[in-house]
């Protein structure tokens, strides 16, 4: 799926801006989100994220500018916002002395889903989500994961064309993580979905169509993944070789590239490793003992742009708690 | 398209329904907000009737204070309604509601409604007691007493969702309950008659919308008992230009006077309609303009 946000923009936010009191959480952000695209919301906490998408979903009033929700103004028209979106909050949103079912079902009658259309979506849902056995238990039985699987559901039955995703595996084990994002995935694929998700694990944005990254209230930049990566001049090449110091000089002069030596290795950065990589091996004769190619990652960039890393270097669960309490 | 309409009532059911789904899941919330009433006419009732003796002809303590306990089983539920928007603010499912397509002014109806009908179960399981208190109440006088409860109910949830429009937690909302409460119950004609009362306390009782529940609904129940124990014992006696003893005694202990005015069942059922249209149309205004 090759983004074209020209082409036909579900999303269009322009100028955004909000405070609180005197803290500028946004600060004149503008983006457009294409139809069916996967669309990151990456940085760390206190960027904005959260503000960002309340607003989109006509929760927070914007202090100025202007946000089109498939075609809707989110303050003018906000009923028929509501209806075209689905949401999976930070924060657990879901009524922990009702059942999963009913929860659902509130939901579905909020949104005024026809009851046959309802059930049949209802099960469709909680099968996806794996919680299909698990629908007549209470809420305050289920754990963090279940909670997240079923928002997911939650948001998705009204069968909405964006679904808003605020840091949906946040506190997750790896693998409930990985399966929610297989679903997000699926959901794409299989309904036309637009998502809208933001995020502090760079290494999950990379499922993302188009990221944008935003630090203190603005947004940074925003591109595809690779041409992000692509942006820091290309994928790092490492070479071992017998003799570093004259494989370099050949790597300069013979393919215009600007080789570093550490630890006894060669790396330099070449657009499109994985094509140059077969090339490069045929042609290069000097004796070569190992070569590598890797990726930069978002992580690279997230520094590149910003400056800083996306957070000081937190154990992953600390990091998870300290985001739940802060609110 | 859908219109306006179809998002208000939409609102309005679906809001309702889940406080009742709620309520389906916790039954213990039935039996604890029942016990109250029925311990304040238990003690009040058993402890006052020796001391204080019959306040009109045909009327003891307890029939006395037994419409007055009716009214307090309705509007502690109904004030709590706004307890539950709170509740849901600070456990989040607030933010589930107000992403829906339904409108605010059916979310603030829905809620009260939904404290309506915890009032109106309460009542019943009062009404049903009656008998065993010596309390009689004909087919008739239900008929007058539920769409009186049900205002009183709507008046008290418009001003329990108002506070809560305004609060961000629970001991918040509690607190300015706790501070309302008294005044509304104790000042409102439950344990006293308001009109021979010093003018200060009569003009507090007089705004206190619950004074105007209590009062119809005593006027209701009593207003036949009073007659015929008065007709019983003397008949009709004269007093005063056109005005009959039963009237009189009738008037020291009901009908709240406004303005020298003794306000009928009627008037007082006009006056909560009214009072609870402004109550909830202000909790709309202000829990709209929340963000
Ligand atoms: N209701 C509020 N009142 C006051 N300040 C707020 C409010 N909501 C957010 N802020 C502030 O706005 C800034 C951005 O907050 P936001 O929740 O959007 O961050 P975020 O990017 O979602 O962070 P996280 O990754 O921790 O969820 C923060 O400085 C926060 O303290
Ligand atoms: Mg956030």
């Amino acid at each position: 799926m090759k983004s074209n946000p020209a082409a036909m923009p579900v999303i269009v936010a322009n100028g955004l801006v909000r405070n609180f009191g005197t803290i500028e959480a946004v600060k004149g952000i503008s983006f457009a989100i294409a139809s069916g695209e996967i669309f990151g919301f990456v940085g760390p906490n206190g960027a904005g994220k959260s503000t960002t998408i309340n607003i989109l979903c006509t929760l927070l009033r914007p202090t100025a500018g202007q946000v089109m929700v498939n075609g809707c103004d989110v303050q003018r028209d906000s009923n028929a916002v509501r209806r075209s979106i689905g949401l999976v909050f930070q924060d657990t949103t879901l009524d922990s002395y009702l059942t999963a079912e009913q929860n659902l079902l509130f939901h579905g009658w909020a949104y005024g889903v026809p009851s046959a259309t309802l059930s049949r979506r209802m099960r469709e849902l909680l099968e996806l989500v794996e919680l299909w056995d698990r629908r007549k238990e209470k809420i305050s039985h289920y754990s963090g994961g279940m909670k997240r699987r079923l928002e997911i559901a939650r948001g998705l039955l009204h069968t909405p064309r964006v679904l808003f995703l605020d840091e949906p595996t946040l506190g997750l084990d790896p693998q409930t993580r990985r399966h929610i994002w297989n679903y997000v995935r699926e959901l794409r694929e299989r309904e036309g979905l637009t998502i809208f998700m933001t995020t502090h694990y760079l290494d999950e944005a990379e499922i993302c169509d188009r990221i944008a990254i935003i630090d203190h209230g603005k947004l940074v930049t925003l591109d595809t993944p690779d041409r992000l990566k692509d942006a820091l001049g290309g994928d790092v090449v490492t070479l071992e070789t017998e003799d570093a110091p004259g494989a370099a000089a050949i790597v300069r002069e013979r393919y215009g590239f600007d080789p570093v030596i550490t630890a006894g290795q060669v790396q330099f950065r070449v657009p499109n490793g994985e094509r140059f990589l077969p090339e490069f091996v045929r042609s290069f004769d000097q004796p070569l003992r190992a070569i590598s190619v890797r990726r930069p990652t978002l992580e690279d960039v997230f520094i590149s742009q910003t400056g800083h890393a996306i957070r000081p270097a937190a154990d992953g669960v600390q990091d998870a708690w300290r985001a739940r309490w802060k609110r | 398209m859908e219109t306006m309409s179809e998002n208000f009532f939409r609102g309005v059911w679906v809001i309702a329904y889940r406080e009742l789904m709620r309520l389906v899941m916790e039954p213990t919330r039935i039996v604890v907000t029942l016990a109250t009433p029925l311990l304040f006419l238990v003690m009040f009732g058993g402890g006052f009737s020796r001391i204080v003796g019959d306040m009109a002809p045909g009327v003891d303590f307890v029939k006395f204070m037994y419409p007055g306990i009716l009214a307090m089983a309705v509007v502690m539920p109904s004030l709590f309604s706004g307890l539950s928007i709170v509740w849901d603010r600070e456990f989040g499912f607030l933010r589930e509601i107000l992403v829906a397509p339904i409108s605010r002014s059916g979310i603030v109806v829905g809620k009260a409604l939904g404290g309506g009908t915890m009032a109106m179960i309460q009542a019943m399981f009062l009404l049903i007691l009656a008998p065993l208190l010596g309390v009689h109440i004909e087919f008739g006088q239900l008929v007058s007493l539920v769409p009186l409860l049900l205002l009183l109910s709507m008046t008290l949830s418009g001003l329990g969702i108002l506070v809560a429009s305004r609060m961000k937690s629970q001991q918040g909302f509690q607190l300015v309950m706790q501070l309302l409460l008294l005044p509304l119950m104790f000042l409102s004609g439950v344990f006293f008659p308001v009109n021979d009362v010093p003018a200060w306390l009569a003009a507090i009782a007089k705004i206190n919308p619950v004074t105007y529940g209590v009062d119809a609904i005593r006027q209701v129940m009593l207003t036949g008992a009073i007659h015929s124990a008065a007709t019983g014992v003397g008949g009709l006696v004269v007093d005063g230009p056109g005005k009959t003893l039963t009237g009189r005694l009738a008037t020291n202990v009901m009908g709240t006077q406004l303005f020298g005015h003794s306000l009928s069942i009627l008037e007082e059922g006009l006056f909560l309609a009214a009072l609870a249209t402004v109550l909830i149309s202000l909790a709309a205004c202000s829990f709209g303009n929340r963000e």
